[in-house]
């Protein structure tokens, strides 16, 4: 059997979250506190491995959805994410077996760990997308048509909405977003019902365990004095793509996501080159020149040089000193439909998808 | 423009506490030191006194007294003498799942923590009411704290968006206390990221009678010396309060100390944007100056173990001082170690048995310490290749702190300048001023009064233009407010950071004013 999250297993998964945020799915820090004060009143969480889920228990996604900067400002009671959890299992007519992480990379990984304390029901140790992706429909649930309704968003004033059924989750995503302005710029959500036999096939096995692993080596580094980006790239399979320094940083805010680009001059043995990566919220794209280095849905991860710790992309500032980590995604978003829902054309860029390989540059 | 009438600058370092006269068009007169002191009262007035002793100017025609100082981070390291603090947030029902103090260290909050308390009220970004502020239970708290608190600090959900209620919270707190207790307001203090900012604004409450120590000191010190001198303090950004809004904000001080040092370097060096080196004795500060100010950080900062988000000088720190160690066993290393204040025991040209950067620009013959003679067995290509590693390392950081190609002058200022040949650094010209021991003191008494408007706006509706105008004239009204003199003052900084996930084009945005002092 897996383990039992405490309240050090959570300091760990808040710390290695962010590199498998790729710039964006928000800071955790507050996630962080959020769920330490329900795990230090409730007790740990158990993690249950993925393929241990019984065919027919159900298990639900609870998440924030909204602004980031709203969340840190208009903290969450605590109550929300349990009343849109309770709410849908209400209008389900059956209660949770366990509860999952939608969103591994980010302010999403440690949200579920409180609501999981809070209920008294196992996290299961997977996530629905590997990483941090802007929009609700962007899961791996999607690939398998597993709706993300019944979903049901809650506020801290004791608003609960519950979105029975759309036609697809765009739709979904559309209608959800409309909500969380009305609720305030952020709510919590319960989403993405399912069973344990879809949950199995559709969701990425050990993501929490994956972020717990990443901040642990990242920790262990810094204890030993030894190379932290090393140590982030041993534990996620990942290459250190590029060495740079922040020369030219673009941001507008369109759509409602920011979007922009930082351009990057080389240094060390990438002297002389210039590495440009364009976001939306999360890095979307690393190019060389017309050379596509890698492209979404991989993860491009910017890391401070020094200390390894991952910026976000609203965290980026000229004159930094970067690495930039590169890692291959889970094989569910490189099918074609992955790629239509996740790929770079997606995001508007006119780019084909090549996946990143190890030791590629 | 400039003020008429001298002015004096002192800054109470960690080691000394410097002083300087400036004559009316700002140009250096004299300069002063003395050790800082435990109560930091009697080393100003030591230093104080060296200034004026002898000065043949005129004592009542010193206009302005800038006092810089680091004595609140201190107290606030050492946990000494800081008041408890009533800690009022307005929010319920949103934020209890993160109350006050929340990842606190605990030996800090337990001298600090006197109670907290939720109470109904706050906004929504767009500024709509979340609950209407519960001003009963506002009077009720009041009546438990009457005679037990002498400092509250208030904080309201999306205040640096809509400061209503926290104003309205100060006003009955004041009406029913009284001016004895004094009411830190966290829309004054730092920006939006609420636990970050309480904790800014519950460490601002706690700093009350050890600024009013320090400040009532100086006051006095300045009037047994026959100083009419108005008294201002310099803030972390760069600009100038007045006596009665240092009080008030003691937290904005904090780290006045770099920004004074990098802001005084560059006008001594006489060159507005630029990149000032400040070489110390274990470490080199490295900064850079737009229109005379230092670039900012607003990432969350610890303070004391405490996260909080007020704006400090982003500097870059180096490992790389006068007494950084060289060690040639296992390839050639520069500090990070250094010997510090032992230089003069350690150092090998002083008869010590550690190599240190000094005693390679000894051998190179770039100053003067202990002995030269001492160093005859350093090889030649040795010092060389030090040299150039320091020369990296340095060049390291410049190129770091650097935002653009274009050549901006290297200020090179402190005690370790020395180390540094001449000849360009990174491929940028330098320059070398006079008295860059007082540059603090000289960067305080510089100073001008400034005010900063920071707020999430929607470009919808007015568009960005306009609402970038409304916004320049806020900043310049505040700091008018604060004592610039209206003819003058002007936009020095402003700051764009475009929100996502919210609608309409929300952004938040920093406008920075200031001017010179209102006579």
């Amino acid at each position: 059997m897996g383990l039992r999250l405490g309240v050090d297993d959570l300091e760990l998964i808040a710390l290695g979250a962010p590199v498998l945020g790729t710039g964006g799915g928000g800071d955790p820090y507050l996630g962080k506190l959020v769920a330490r004060a329900a795990l230090e009143r409730h007790g740990p969480v158990p993690l249950v491995p993925l393929a241990s889920l019984p065919d027919r228990a159900l298990v639900i996604a609870s998440a924030m959805m909204g602004a980031p900067t709203v969340f840190v400002e208009k903290i969450p009671n605590g109550s929300e994410a349990v009343r849109a959890f309770r709410a849908l299992e209400e209008f389900l007519g059956r209660k949770a077996y366990a509860t999952f992480s939608i969103e591994a990379g980010g302010l999403n990984s440690t949200i579920p760990i409180g609501t999981a304390a809070a209920l008294g029901i196992p996290l299961v140790d997977a996530d629905g997308m590997g990483r941090a992706f802007p929009e609700v429909q962007m899961v791996s649930p999607s690939l398998y048509d597993i709706p993300a309704t019944p979903m049901t968003l809650a506020d801290e004033k004791g608003n609960v909405a519950l979105l029975p059924r759309a036609v697809d989750n765009l739709w979904v995503e559309r209608f959800a977003r409309t909500l969380t302005v009305d609720m305030g710029g952020s709510a919590m959500i319960a989403l993405y019902p399912m069973s344990g036999r879809s949950a199995r096939r559709a969701l990425i096995p050990g993501s929490i365990g994956f972020a717990r692993r990443i901040g642990q080596r990242l920790r262990s580094a810094w204890a030993a004095k030894s190379d932290p980006l090393e140590a982030i790239r041993r534990a996620t399979r990942g290459s250190l793509a590029f060495r740079g320094r922040v020369t030219d940083l673009n941001r507008r805010t369109e759509g409602g996501f920011a979007r922009g680009s930082v351009r990057l001059a080389g240094t060390g043995a990438d002297h002389g080159r210039e590495l440009l990566v364009d976001f939306q919220n999360e890095n979307l794209i690393a190019r060389i020149g017309r050379r596509v280095l890698a492209s979404v849905p991989d993860l491009i991860s910017m890391l401070d040089a020094e200390t390894g710790t991952p910026i976000t992309t609203e965290g980026l500032r000229f004159g930094q000193r970067v690495a930039v980590l590169v890692v291959a995604c889970d094989p569910k978003w490189r099918t074609e439909k992955g790629l239509s829902l996740v790929g770079p054309r997606y995001f508007g860029y006119p780019v084909r998808y090549r996946p990143f390989a190890r030791g590629r540059r | 423009m400039k003020d008429a009438g001298y002015r004096i600058g002192i800054d109470v370092g960690g080691t000394n506490t410097d002083g300087v006269i400036l004559d009316p068009l700002q140009r250096f007169v004299r300069k002063a030191k003395s050790p800082t002191t435990p109560d930091v009262a009697t080393g100003i007035r030591v230093t104080l006194e060296r200034l004026l002793d002898g000065w043949s100017g005129d004592r009542r025609a010193v206009r302005y007294c800038m006092l810089g100082t680091t004595h609140c981070i201190n107290a606030i390291l050492e946990r000494r003498g800081l008041d408890r603090v009533a800690v009022l947030r307005l929010g319920t029902p949103s934020t209890d799942a993160v109350p006050p103090f929340s990842d606190w260290p605990a030996s800090l909050r337990d001298v600090v923590k006197f109670r907290s308390f939720s109470v109904a009220g706050g906004h929504e970004f767009h500024g709509r009411v979340i609950r209407p502020l519960d001003v009963g239970r506002l009077h009720r708290i009041a009546a438990s704290l009457a005679g037990r608190v002498r400092a509250i600090a208030v904080t309201s959900v999306f205040s640096p968006v809509n400061s209503e209620h926290e104003r309205a919270a100060a006003r009955v707190l004041r009406h029913d206390l009284g001016a004895g207790v004094s009411v830190s307001l966290s829309h004054e203090i730092a920006t939006i990221g609420l636990l970050e900012r309480e904790n800014a604004t519950i460490l601002n409450a706690a700093l009350r009678s050890v600024s009013e120590r320090a400040i009532l000191g100086f006051r006095r010190a300045a009037r047994a010396l026959g100083l009419r001198a108005r008294l201002l303090l310099g803030q972390n950004d760069g600009t100038l309060m007045d006596a009665a809004a240092a009080l008030r904000y003691p937290i904005l001080t904090v780290s006045s100390g770099p920004t004074n040092s990098i802001r005084g370097a560059s006008f001594l060096g006489g060159v507005a944007d630029s990149i000032v080196v400040d070489v110390g004795g274990t470490s080199t500060d490295i900064g850079l100056l737009k229109g005379g100010f230092p670039l900012q950080s607003a990432r969350p900062s610890l303070i004391g173990g405490v996260r909080t988000n007020f704006r400090i000088p982003d500097v870059l720190s180096l490992a790389l001082g006068g007494g950084s160690r060289v060690r040639t066993d296992g390839g050639l290393t520069v500090g990070p170690d250094s010997v510090g204040y032992r230089l003069p025991q350690e150092a090998r040209a002083a008869g010590g048995p550690t190599l240190t950067t000094t005693d390679v620009a000894v051998a190179l013959g770039r100053c003067d310490f202990g002995d030269r003679r001492r160093l005859r067995d350093l090889p030649r290509p040795l010092a060389r290749a030090v040299d150039r590693r320091v020369r990296e390392m340095l060049e390291e950081g410049i190129e770091t702190v650097r935002i653009s190609s274009q050549e901006l002058p290297v200020v090179l200022v402190g005690g370790g300048s020395v180390l540094v040949g001449a000849g360009r650094l990174a491929s940028l010209p330098v320059v070398r001023p006079e008295h860059f021991d007082v540059a603090n003191a000289i960067g305080v008494a510089i100073a001008e009064v400034g005010a900063e408007v920071d707020t999430i706006v929607s470009y919808e509706g007015a568009g960005r233009a306009a609402t970038l105008d409304r916004l320049r004239a806020a900043a310049i009204a505040r700091a008018v407010a604060a004592g610039a003199r209206r003819a003058g003052t002007r936009v020095a900084q402003l700051e764009e950071i475009p929100l996502s996930y919210l609608p309409g084009n929300s952004v938040r945005v920093r406008v920075k004013a200031c001017g010179a002092l209102a006579a």
